[in-house]
């Protein structure tokens, strides 16, 4: 069990040391992955062959000597909504069923450089739309905290994955908190940096001015390697960044929280709260200001109405988006009875292939962009998103970061919030403005809820293209925290039982 | 509170190219009335004064080289596509009988 537990840092270390090898660590962890996976439904897809083949090739060419990237050899699972060449790629859709990408993500293509084994593909909402895992149509991923919980969503395969030792390193992609929200229910790192630190190439895409790829781990180093590894300019993706970011790995290593400038968001604490979520967080808080950080309160007015311009912009944006899944080029095909035109195909396939949250967001997304309606709605939405825009911007003048609950619960019991959408939607109350506003945010595991023992993350903000303060914060409030445990937050865990 | 009606939906489903069920028309009614409701808050504080913003980060003429790489063959572009033919995506009719 050793091994699983590791940190992908310490991992590396012991890589490059030649004190194990990949393929050694890679069967460890498939090996667990058999035994949790069919009781957790992280995976939807196991790649045992390809693992392997790619730990070997790392292992041969360490053993001639050859330099090898930092992560090299350390495994990783990738969210199902990235495409994999050669691997079946659902977006935990049924309209996808089978389909097997002829090309692969940017991001796939930069995990293959930097030579980390895929352990395989993540379980997630139908196309990332979701909160709980509970939209997949291949059945939700359970918490390994609590097994009647949700490990959230949509990365919940990520995030559980990771938090029951079935990869020490994820994928997830950020929509509205679809990494953030997961990392704070599971107690794992989830980072969205910046809009367009990461390409997008090969994603299938959500809301493609919200969209943003990332990483989920167990702790910040990890989380600021694998960011180092997959971030950069890429051609394929107009929305790219240009400009290198610098190093978030070196941002790690900060030890000094000394004279940083915290900022509580006022609209996003107190009320709505969960007792226990509010206790830890402000314990944490109190933590860094012992460590020499200053607070300040800062208010964003805007943000009461961030839910209500993403559920436009959201769905206008997946609704067109989603116009690709169309039965002709890829996908199922449902054919119906009688005379059939590419229409009455193409309106079967959709019916069959989509779950019911997909086809209300279609359908409020058609009607958000309808004549006579774009204005009040799809653009009003677009003109919260800059009042939201110059909130922050008004915050981050007194403040270097801001903070605040990840969310406003804890895990919540699975089948708990299905029926009620907006009941659903309000779990990203916290998160939704950073995809609005396009800067990062990083959650941090920060302890137990009293009530119910279970994982709270705090989250933290920045603005867009200084993602570097997200890891000096996130890695000397991880320290003191552990410091003040003796412990790290995944030895919190419950064990596991899965018979 | 905002009317969603059966016939709304249908012809949003439509639209959509998404075939509905009576069940789905009456549950998707009843939802999106509620969801419209709460999304329509935007426009009490969206002014003609406020800009819109499209993209958080705005960025404009995103140029590349106009050099030819390596793309998908036609066999890989076709490899997803549940029927082809000569090298082509294999679909109905395009037009109605009528």
């Amino acid at each position: 069990m050793s091994l699983l537990t590791k940190s992908a840092t310490e991992l590396a270390s012991m890589l490059a040391k030649k004190e194990i090898s990949s393929v050694e660590l890679t069967k460890a962890q498939l090996e667990n992955i058999d035994k949790l996976n069919p009781k957790i439904n992280s995976y939807l897809t196991v790649t045992h062959e390809l693992a392997l083949s790619q730990a070997q090739q790392v292992d041969d060419l360490r053993a001639k000597g050859e330099s090898l990237p930092a992560l090299a050899g350390v495994p990783i699972a990738v969210k199902d909504n990235l495409a994999t060449i050669g691997i079946a790629t659902t977006a935990g859709s049924k309209i996808l069923q089978g389909w097997v990408p002829p090309y692969d993500a940017t991001v796939v293509k930069k995990i293959i450089a930097n030579r980390m084994p895929i352990l395989g593909k993540t379980n997630l909402d139908e196309f990332a739309m979701g909160s709980s895992t509970e939209n997949s149509a291949y059945g939700p991923s359970l918490n390994p905290w609590d097994l009647t919980r949700t490990p959230g969503g949509s990365g919940g395969g990520s995030s559980s994955a990771v938090a029951s030792m079935q990869a020490p390193l994820a994928i997830g992609s950020d929509t509205g908190g679809s990494i953030r929200f997961p990392a704070a229910v599971t107690g794992t790192v989830g980072v969205k940096p910046t809009y367009g630190a990461v390409s997008r190439y090969g994603l299938i895409a959500l809301g493609s001015s919200l969209d943003q790829i990332g990483p989920v781990t167990r702790n910040v180093m990890d989380a600021a390697m694998l960011q180092d590894a997959i971030a950069g300019h890429d051609a394929m993706d107009a929305t790219s960044l240009p400009e290198s970011l610098g190093s978030m790995t070196e941002a790690a290593k900060n030890d000094s929280v000394k004279g940083l400038r915290i900022g509580i968001i006022k609209e996003l604490t107190g009320e709505g709260f969960q007792k226990g979520v509010s206790e830890k967080f402000n314990e944490a808080l109190e933590l860094l200001v012992a460590a020499g950080a200053e607070v300040v309160e800062v208010s964003c007015p805007s943000f009461q109405y961030s839910i209500a311009a993403y559920y436009l912009i959201q769905p206008a944006e997946a609704s067109s988006n989603l116009a690709r899944f169309d039965s002709v080029r890829f996908g199922l095909r449902v054919m119906p009875e009688g005379a059939a035109t590419v229409e009455k195909v193409m309106a079967a396939t959709r019916e069959a292939g989509f779950g019911p949250e997909v086809k209300r967001r279609i359908i409020l997304g058609t009607y958000a962009l309808s004549s006579g309606y774009y204005d009040a709605y799809y653009g009003s939405a677009q003109k919260v998103r800059t009042l939201i825009q110059a909130d922050l911007a008004r915050a981050f003048e007194k403040a270097d970061v801001l903070v605040s609950p990840t969310a406003p619960t804890t895990a919540f019991k699975l089948g708990e919030k299905q029926e009620d959408p907006l009941a659903m939607y309000l779990n990203d109350i916290a998160t939704i403005p950073a995809n609005l506003a396009g800067i990062p945010g990083m959650s941090l595991p920060v302890g137990l809820a009293k009530e119910d023992n279970l994982p709270v993350g705090a989250q933290f903000l920045a603005p867009a293209r200084e993602d570097a303060r997200l890891y000096k914060v996130g890695a000397v409030l991880e320290k003191i925290l552990e410091t003040k445990w003796s412990k790290k937050m995944m030895d919190f865990a419950p064990e596991l039982k899965v018979n | 509170m905002t009317e969603i009606t059966p016939e709304l939906v249908r012809h949003l489903a439509g639209l959509a190219r998404i075939e509905v069920s009576e069940a789905e028309v009456a549950q998707f009614a009843s939802q999106l009335a509620l969801i419209v409701d709460s999304v329509a808050t935007v426009q009490a504080i969206a002014n003609d004064d406020i800009k819109a913003t499209s993209h958080p980060i705005a960025m404009s003429n995103v140029f590349r080289e106009d050099v030819v790489t390596p793309s998908l063959t036609q066999a890989q572009a076709l490899s997803g596509a549940p029927e082809s033919d000569s090298g082509r995506f294999k679909v109905s009719a395009i037009l109605d009988e009528e």
